[in-house]
């Protein structure tokens, strides 16, 4: 019997250090590249990660979106998105960023911590397809706008009143919602100066621009225009192979603001995929944020032959479909580097494009399905009352537990120090993450893991009852109690393996916190109490009766 | 200390009171139900939540309302949460037909609202929850897989374990409690997010437990006690198992209750849907699992068959064990 409380004592203290070493925070040293350039950082690595919800942070699930255009090979994008997403993040420099496939179709991407999450989001989303385009030189596109107006005219569409206009445009929900003043907008620019062409329901819009190619459209017609260049009035009679494009950014002339409208070719002379590099700066001449790009060898080639092809023409540096600056002109051949002049834009902006530039252009555009963000000082004032919550409830079991059972209490209470010090270590050596509802399911587990104790102890009152000896009592007392407490624990892991399955985030938490609680709760039940019962025995006069 | 220490209350007596009790409660919540409908969380429907929290104290639920008028989103639900001053605005702009780039866009435009009307600095951004509504339904049928698998899982579990009359016993008492919290979500009007699917699952969990723990007694007592029917064997059993009941019931309440009262406003309707779902667990696995089992028995005696034929006026038992 001795040595049988020896080995037993030994088993204790070795789970008990296990979960002692689990839990002490240790450090590491973790090199992230910022800007091209290695930095190195030391992290305190802590033994249970916090949820997005308790620490704050972003959640984001992704998916290829196909609205615009089939993707011809979605799995094969998604895959090759996920790569250059994960490249994408390293290089922005979160802790303990997660990037990974959910199912077929989706990516989720999870940044603990980040403050910013707007700009975590463009560098997600941001599809970073490069594109160098020739401007109409040839005002093919002026030429076209009678045909189009006609067309539109022909459609129904005039310039006139606010109501018939927005019908003809049909603005989706959404762009009702974001214009709600669509119409007052329509009425200001018929009232408004010089345009290109008196009458015409597009043209009326439109304002040649300095570039060939370049129309600017008054703020406030700009959904109006946006609608209208995609009914098929403009589309059929768009001369081949030119494409309209909008700008990246208001201008303003004076007192009024325009959005640029460019007619470019559809063929790019070269695309972002033929980039070795790319760099942020600020040009030391007009003092604004430019990013710096360099060319692979054979896109130098290419670039190199083609502009020669097009000097003198002027040549639009198209992102993700967006017109960025005011195209400039070719003067001579261009080799390998060049670079995207950012005016309106911060430096930490062009860096975010320089970054998503050498990660290279994501194969399908990305929408997303999914996102939960969280301040962190949300997640501070959760975690604040998760952990007082927490504490009350433990202090309010422990009371009841001592009050009640008395010595035998306390024996539960320490076996219940040893349930909480187990359960703390299993989920820091999982690497599990502590939620709120995770930490919910620990304060309920606590009150469960009472359970166990109770109805060994009430088993022990039973037998005594009989008048049984106390080493016959408590022998009984847990064998008796087993059977119900295998199956209540059993069927409680059912549950949560369920939750886990088909749960998401917050719940897979819970679950996991649940089952590791069980176990936990079973091995100081039946192992952890029992030893403190058979030291007591042997320390005593095993005649004397036995208090529970 | 003991509580019900050699208690012998004659629980069965008061069945058709329980059942009675069950009845209404259900009854009501499926009125509220009926009425008022599910109140589902952004998780389930579908659509774009922002929580704010503003440094201005004259901001109310009016002043937001009225900046998201002016910029013509209507429609939105507001209210408070938690703190006065912190306030979660609902925008369903993403309805059936369109796609997240709605969830996505309403979260901009009422951003922009905002800063219009209220200005940059009067107000941060302390959350954003915008989910599509495809995904959104893709959670619900996961959750009520989830519910329904764990259920038949357990259903098979104590089938084994037991005999069919107590799984059909203790499975009638789990819905029971089903049927209890849902009557109490609705009659709260309490948001049903995944969370609370969770607590729901969790109550499955442990009014399964509860019964089971008393199932455990009595088939121990039928092998015990020969002679007695099967009436007493039951009532012997809830009496024995009483004091691990309340007291278990006890201690998990307290953890919830915390839960309920310290916790904060995130976990609020876990910590109600946990609370509630103790007691009913409790009553249920009392006044529920052991009555159900009483009649199953007398209806489709078992080999046993002490339940049906052996059954003498309940008055004239008395418990042999003390």
């Amino acid at each position: 019997m001795l040595s049988s409380i020896r080995n037993r004592i030994i088993i204790i203290l070795l789970l008990t250090a296990w979960s002692v070493y689990k839990l002490v925070p240790t450090t590491q040293h973790i090199v992230t590249m910022v800007d091209g350039r290695p930095r190195d950082t030391v992290q305190t690595r802590t033994p249970l990660k916090l949820g997005l919800d308790l620490q704050g942070g972003i959640h984001l699930a992704l998916e290829i979106d196909d609205s615009r255009g089939a993707i011809p090979n979605k799995a094969d994008a998604l895959d090759r998105a996920l790569k250059i997403i994960r490249t994408r993040i390293d290089q922005f420099g979160v802790a303990e960023p997660l990037v990974q496939k959910e199912g077929t179709d989706r990516i989720i991407v999870e940044l603990p911590g980040e403050k910013d999450p707007a700009r975590a989001k463009q560098i997600v989303e941001k599809q970073a397809f490069l594109e160098f385009r020739i401007t109409d030189m040839q005002n093919q596109f002026r030429a076209a706008l009678p045909a189009m107006d006609a067309a539109l005219k022909k459609a129904g569409v005039t310039t006139s009143s606010g109501a018939q206009q927005s019908e003809a445009a049909t603005p989706s929900q959404v762009q009702k919602l974001l214009g709600a003043d669509t119409g007052k907008a329509a009425k200001d620019t018929a009232a408004a100066d010089t345009t290109l062409q008196q009458g015409g329901a597009l043209s009326s819009l439109l304002y040649q621009g300095a570039v060939p190619g370049e129309f600017l459209v008054p703020q406030e017609s700009r959904l109006r225009v946006d609608s209208l260049i995609h009914l098929p009035a403009v589309t059929d009679n768009m001369p081949r192979g030119l494409e309209l494009l909008w700008g990246n950014a208001v201008q303003s002339q004076g007192t009024r603001a325009y959005w640029p409208l460019y007619a470019v070719n559809q063929k790019p002379i070269i695309t972002g995929d033929q980039l070795a590099d790319a760099k942020a700066t600020i040009d030391q001449v007009y003092n604004h944020p430019i990013v710096t790009f360099e060319l692979t060898r054979g896109g130098g080639r290419i670039f190199s032959r083609e502009t020669a092809r097009h000097i003198k023409d002027y040549m639009a540096i198209v992102l993700d479909r967006r017109v960025q600056g005011t195209p400039p002109i070719i003067e001579s051949e261009i080799g390998r580097n060049g670079q995207i002049d950012l005016q309106n834009s911060t430096l930490q902006q062009a860096q975010d494009l320089a970054l998503v530039l050498r990660a290279g252009a994501l194969p399908a555009p990305l929408k997303i399905v999914d996102e939960r963000t969280v301040g962190p000082s949300l997640g501070k004032d959760s975690i604040a009352d998760g952990e007082r919550a927490a504490i009350i409830g433990a202090v309010l079991v422990v009371l009841l537990v001592g009050l009640y059972y008395r010595r035998a209490g306390l024996l539960a209470i320490l076996a219940l120090g040893f349930y909480g010090l187990f359960t703390l270590g299993a989920l820091a050596s999982f690497g599990a993450t502590l939620t709120l509802p995770g930490l919910a399911g620990f304060v309920l587990s606590i009150g469960m893991a009472v359970d166990a104790n109770v109805l060994i102890f009430e088993r022990m009152r039973e037998e005594l009852a009989q008048g049984k000896s106390a080493r016959v009592a408590v022998d009984a007392g847990f064998q008796h109690a087993m059977p119900a407490i295998v199956d209540s624990n059993l069927t409680t892991v059912l549950t949560a393996l369920f939750l886990f399955q088909f749960g998401t985030g917050p719940v897979k938490g819970f679950a996991v916190t649940l089952t590791v609680g069980i176990f936990a709760s079973f091995i100081t039940a039946v192992f952890i109490t029992r030893t403190f019962f058979l030291i007591w025995l042997q320390r005593r006069n095993p005649a004397k009766e036995l208090v529970i | 200390m003991r509580l019900f220490d050699k208690a012998h209350y004659d629980f069965l007596a008061v069945r058709k009171t329980a059942y009675v009790i069950t009845a209404l409660l259900a009854a009501t919540g499926l009125t509220f139900l009926a009425v008022r409908g599910v109140n589902e969380s952004i998780e389930f429907t579908g659509g774009t939540e922002i929580q704010l929290q503003t440094n201005q104290p004259d901001i109310n639920t009016g002043t937001l309302r009225s900046a998201l008028n002016a910029s013509g989103i209507r429609g939105a639900e507001i209210q408070t949460f938690g703190a006065p001053n912190e306030f979660i605005i609902r925008a369903q702009v993403a309805m059936a037909g369109t796609d997240t780039v709605s969830t996505q866009q309403a979260q901009a435009v009422v951003d922009s609202a905002l800063t219009h009307k209220l200005g940059k600095d009067a107000y941060t951004i302390e959350g954003v929850y915008a989910v599509s509504p495809r995904v959104g339904s893709e959670l619900r049928t996961k959750a009520v897989t989830a519910v329904l698998l764990s259920f038949g899982a357990t259903l098979i579990y104590l089938w084994f374990r037991f005999e069919w009359r107590f799984a059909v016993g203790a499975i009638l008492a789990t819905v029971h409690d089903i049927i209890g919290t849902v009557a109490f979500i609705s009659m709260l009007h309490l948001e049903i997010s995944l969370v609370v699917v969770a607590a729901v699952l969790t109550i499955v969990g442990y009014s399964l437990n509860d019964t089971i723990i008393v199932f455990d007694r009595v088939r121990e007592n039928l092998r015990k006690y020969k002679r007695q029917n099967l009436y007493e064997v039951l009532n012997l059993s809830v009496n024995e198992t009483l004091p691990r009941t309340v007291l278990t019931a006890g201690t998990t309440l307290v953890a919830t209750l915390a839960l309920l009262i310290f916790g904060g406003e995130v976990i609020r309707g876990f910590a109600w849907v946990m609370t509630f779902g103790i007691a009913t667990g409790t009553f249920s696995s009392i006044y529920i699992a052991s009555p159900v089992f009483l009649w199953i028995e007398r209806r489709w005696p078992g080999e046993d068959a002490r339940g049906a034929r052996a059954l003498p006026s309940p008055a004239a038992a008395t418990p042999e064990a003390g």
